[in-house]
């Protein structure tokens, strides 16, 4: 009978349908998650996608513009272009994804630690973050490509760290709002050891802001890895990647070859908007109390 | 009746940080504190409740968490089957957690938002228990059914059930190990009026059933009378009157608790009632004090208030700390 | 019976939440004298907030008023262009909320924002509206009001906080006072105080009350007359002696007998269900799944609101009417 009576009592529906819901709602951050849905199954499936082999010249049309064969044209070598920015997509999205999700793993470890343990242990890793931001991000990935050499991991890893300092303070700031929370204390009380407390109870709790960090991260990857490859620093010829084709294509603007320049950097505008605009709307969407930042 | 919980002589201060700390260093004066406890004694026996009851500040919470080692006290005794909790530490005190629990006031944010109902009252018999995991499961059914959660609940999460069933949910992970005592800190008082009565059933209930132990910490005089065998008064980080329930709500000496009795509204507008009135609001716990706690608010008082009152026996059972008594 | 302060007629307030429309407030009437204090109660989710955002022009979206009139003086609030509105707020309705310390702007001294009140409202010059500000502390008893004046919100307790929001929401002397739960959160001491202070301004300035709460006790200890709300509707109203003495519909008495209380031994009978979920609501009494007296007819049809007593109205088809 307690059972029964209590049914009655209304619930709330369940919360993952009516996040989709809002999600659709906000057109544009809709779109935004397509955009991006299409351009990583295009880098997925690129050999498939891809209208031609990227790195197979075209004798017949060097420099074409535009036009019903070559979409989006052919460079000096008559390669096709689209071809050539959807592989070249696999390497943006390889780099700045394994940047951000190594960065996302070691950062939320380092500011778990340090938001939960406090103490001089605390002290060390704020003050190796705040070495660390004390940098300009770009400048510090340049000099780390420059020291270690510029390998597709060596790049990877450049862009990675200049990331962690923002997970490391990120997670420590929510570890210490979650830690005086209730249900800390409840887990204290029910029995569990300190390294159970921090993983299922603590940890999970932080996981909204960090998403959304790492979506908007995502973005700014994308851009860094272009810009060091645009100043020769990122991905070297044979490997392309949308930055040094924009590199090359600025080069080539003089010979009126306009869309060797456009069409790569409209690639890494399109993807790193849609990030945004997909990270701001999971903001609003998972952290209700940053709307408005 | 054999006794489970012994308090004794509690202490919890809080020192203060900051240039109020320098300034007595520099004097060379006792390093202030908030006297947040001081010198608090009870004990609890099988199947008891012990009501404890006192304004916000009066330090009734961190009794609590002092008894469930949340908090370290700063001295005294905390003796539960007959160990002495205050002495222990690390995997030795983990382990008592089996069998003392904790209920807290706010039913939502004490629950996990990322683990279902079964997975948390799961977590005390993984942690304290054997048993396979089909015997668990088994566990975790019969006690979501004895505190009224139904089976088809268990695989939601917190933000899917109501507050009635959140505070069940609480009570199901606090029960699952089969704890002696449970401390409950004011477990109904952001609860609705229909649901406050229905948790109050509910908890007595375990009670009787299992031989339970409370340890009920509460501002709400009303639940405590209904719930409590006996009932602790504290006010200013000291206990300043201890009864049975009756004797205490029938004959309340200490002005504090008459007082407090006195406040709490009727719902019945042709009652006639003693009203005591006290004046001011209750001073800062940081101030070093000199006689009864309730001076300089207390209509009765007298000169022989400047030196402390004793908490002293006057009936069987009925201890009172006031001069004038 | 002299003409009404405040009289509500049908009043309905509709929410269109993303699960669909919820009636929160349906078919609102009530009565207020001046000097009356009239205590509104029931569960939570049984609309008492709601009203009071209704009488302040307060319902904003995704709520708002679907219809009915809210007379105050005479005048229908529902109609007024919202610059009226505002200046009726100001100074004929006055406003304690549930958590003072939140009610509070944080960044001004608590002096500052009574004075701010008397110079906008009652156009008061500066140094006489601080003056003031300083007297209407000193009336709602916060001691050594001068220096409290100078004070920000967070460095008083709890209680003085909610009286600073009574003193400012006496600042303008309105006629009407809206208490949302105003002692709730308060230890019992301060909670008494409050209650009498309360009172006593009522009977010295004769404003009427509207106290809203879900606390018996403080109903049956302060008010003239209640008025119980059900998932939305009013279900009995009286005054307070005749609905504690004998009430009527089933669910002012399951609230009655679903309280602990100190002064007598009681069997505690909690109400049995929930309030009912407003996005499909029963077209019957929004009772009647709860009740142990329902028939066919409580669940097909609503019951009006109907005097069985002058001065007792019941909505209950088990009451019987007054021809």
């Amino acid at each position: 009978m307690e059972a029964a009576a209590d049914i009655a009592e209304a619930a709330p529906p369940a919360r993952g349908a009516r996040f989709w819901r809002r999600l659709r709602r906000n057109r544009l951050s809709f779109a935004a998650l397509w955009v991006l849905a299409a351009i990583a199954l295009a880098a997925l499936l690129a050999p498939w996608v891809a209208p031609f082999d990227p790195n197979l010249p075209d004798p017949e049309a060097p420099l074409a513009p535009p036009g019903w064969r070559h979409l989006l044209g052919t460079d000096l070598y008559g390669r096709d272009q689209l071809s050539r920015i959807i592989h070249a997509g696999r390497v943006n999205l390889l780099i700045a994804g394994g940047a951000t999700l190594g960065a996302l793993v070691l950062g939320a470890v380092l500011g778990a630690v340090a938001g939960y343990r406090g103490g001089w242990l605390d002290q060390v890793v704020m003050r190796a973050t705040d070495s660390i931001m004390a940098f300009p991000a770009f400048v510090l990935a340049m000099g780390i490509t420059a020291a270690i050499g510029n390998s597709l991991l060596n790049v990877a890893i450049a862009i990675g760290v200049t990331q962690v300092p923002s997970y490391v303070r990120l997670v420590r700031g929510e570890m210490l709002r979650v830690r005086e929370m209730e249900y800390a204390e409840a887990a204290r009380t029910v029995g569990n050891p300190d390294r159970r407390i921090v993983l299922v109870h603590l940890l999970p709790n932080c996981i909204p802001p960090l998403i959304v960090q790492a979506t908007l991260a995502m973005g700014y990857a994308i851009l860094t890895l272009a810009a060091l490859s645009y100043l020769g620093l990122g991905i070297r010829p044979p490997q392309s990647e949308w930055g040094q084709m924009t590199a090359e294509g600025a080069s080539e603007i003089v010979t009126g070859a306009w869309w060797l320049f456009l069409f790569p950097g409209l690639a890494i505008v399109v993807t790193v908007l849609a990030f945004n605009l997909l990270g701001d709307a999971l903001r609003d969407l998972l952290d209700p109390r940053m709307r408005g930042l | 009746m054999s006794i489970v919980l012994r308090v004794e002589r509690l202490v919890r201060h809080f020192p203060l940080r900051g240039p109020a700390a320098w300034a007595a260093r520099w004097r060379g004066a006792p390093p202030p504190a908030v006297r947040a406890v001081d010198g608090v004694s009870f004990a609890i026996a099988e199947g008891e409740t012990l009501g404890l009851v006192g304004e916000s500040g009066c330090g009734k919470s961190t009794v609590a968490r002092c008894v469930l080692r949340l908090l370290d006290p700063t001295s005294g005794r905390i003796e539960f089957e007959g160990e002495d909790l205050a002495a222990l530490r690390g995997d030795a005190l983990r382990r008592r957690r089996e069998r003392l629990q904790m209920v807290f006031q706010d039913p939502t944010a004490s629950l996990n938002p990322r683990l279902s109902v079964r997975d948390m009252v799961e977590e005390p018999l993984r942690l304290h228990t054997r048993l396979a995991p089909r015997e668990r499961q088994a566990r975790v059914a019969e006690v979501l059914e004895e505190v009224g959660l139904g089976r088809e609940l268990m695989d939601r999460y917190p933000h899917e059930l109501s507050g009635g069933q959140r505070q069940r949910a609480n009570i199901a992970r606090a029960i699952a190990t089969r704890p002696r005592l449970v401390v409950l800190d004011e477990p109904t008082s952001a609860l609705d009026v229909s649901l406050r009565s229905r948790v109050i059933l509910l908890l007595e209930r375990l009670r009787e059933r299992h031989a339970l132990s409370y340890l009920f910490i509460s501002h709400d005089l009303a639940t405590v009378k209904y719930l409590a065998q006996r009932v602790a008064v504290m006010y200013l980080g000291s206990v300043v009157e201890e009864a049975p329930t009756t004797e205490l709500f029938a004959r309340p000496l200490h002005p504090y608790t008459r007082a407090l009795i006195a406040a709490v509204p009727v719902p019945d507008p042709e009652a006639r009632r003693e009203r005591l009135v006290l004046s001011g609001e209750i001073p800062s716990p940081i101030a070093p004090r000199r006689g009864c706690p309730l001076r300089g608010r207390c209509p009765l008082e007298r000169e022989a208030c400047a030196a402390e009152p004793p908490l002293r026996e006057v009936a069987p059972g009925h201890r009172v700390a006031c001069h004038l008594v | 019976m002299t003409a009404p302060l405040l009289e509500i007629e049908d009043l309905a307030v509709r929410f269109d939440t993303e699960d669909g429309p919820v009636e929160a407030v349906d078919g609102l009437g009530l009565r207020l004298a001046p000097g009356e204090i009239l205590g509104l109660v029931g569960e939570s989710g049984s609309g008492k907030s709601v009203t009071a955002y209704a009488v302040l022009g307060l319902v904003r979206p995704p709520g708002r008023v679907l219809r009915g009139s809210i007379r105050f003086e005479g005048r229908d609030l529902l109609a007024l262009p919202e610059a009226e509105l505002r200046r009726v707020r100001g100074a004929g309705i006055g406003m304690v909320w549930q958590s003072p310390r939140t009610a509070l702007n944080p960044v001004l001294t608590v002096g500052h924002q009574i004075a701010r009140l008397l110079r906008h409202h009652r156009g008061l010059p500066p140094r006489a509206a601080r003056e003031r500000a300083v007297e209407m502390l000193r009336l709602v008893g916060i001691p050594e009001p001068e220096r409290r004046a100078r004070q920000y919100a967070h460095q008083l307790s709890g209680g003085m906080c909610q009286r600073v929001m009574i003193a400012m929401a006496l600042a303008t002397q309105p006629r009407l006072l809206l208490a949302d739960e105003p002692t709730t959160g308060l230890d019992v001491l301060v909670a008494a105080r409050i209650m009498e202070l309360l009172k006593d301004l009522g009977r010295r300035t004769g404003a009427a009350i509207l106290l809203i709460t879900h606390d018996l006790g403080t109903v049956a200890e302060s008010c003239d007359r209640v008025a119980v709300m059900h998932a939305g509707q009013l279900v009995e109203t009286a005054p307070v002696r005749t609905l504690f003495r004998d009430p009527v519909h089933p669910y002012t008495r399951a609230l009655v007998a679903a309280i602990p209380r100190v002064d007598r031994e009681v069997a505690l009978e909690p109400i049995p269900g929930a309030v009912p979920s407003l996005l499909h609501a029963p077209p019957g009494c929004r009772y009647a799944a709860r009740c142990a007296l329902a028939t066919g007819r409580c669940r097909q049809e609503r019951p009006a609101l109907l005097p069985i007593a002058p001065d007792h109205q019941v909505a209950c088809f088990a009451a019987e009417p007054v021809a």
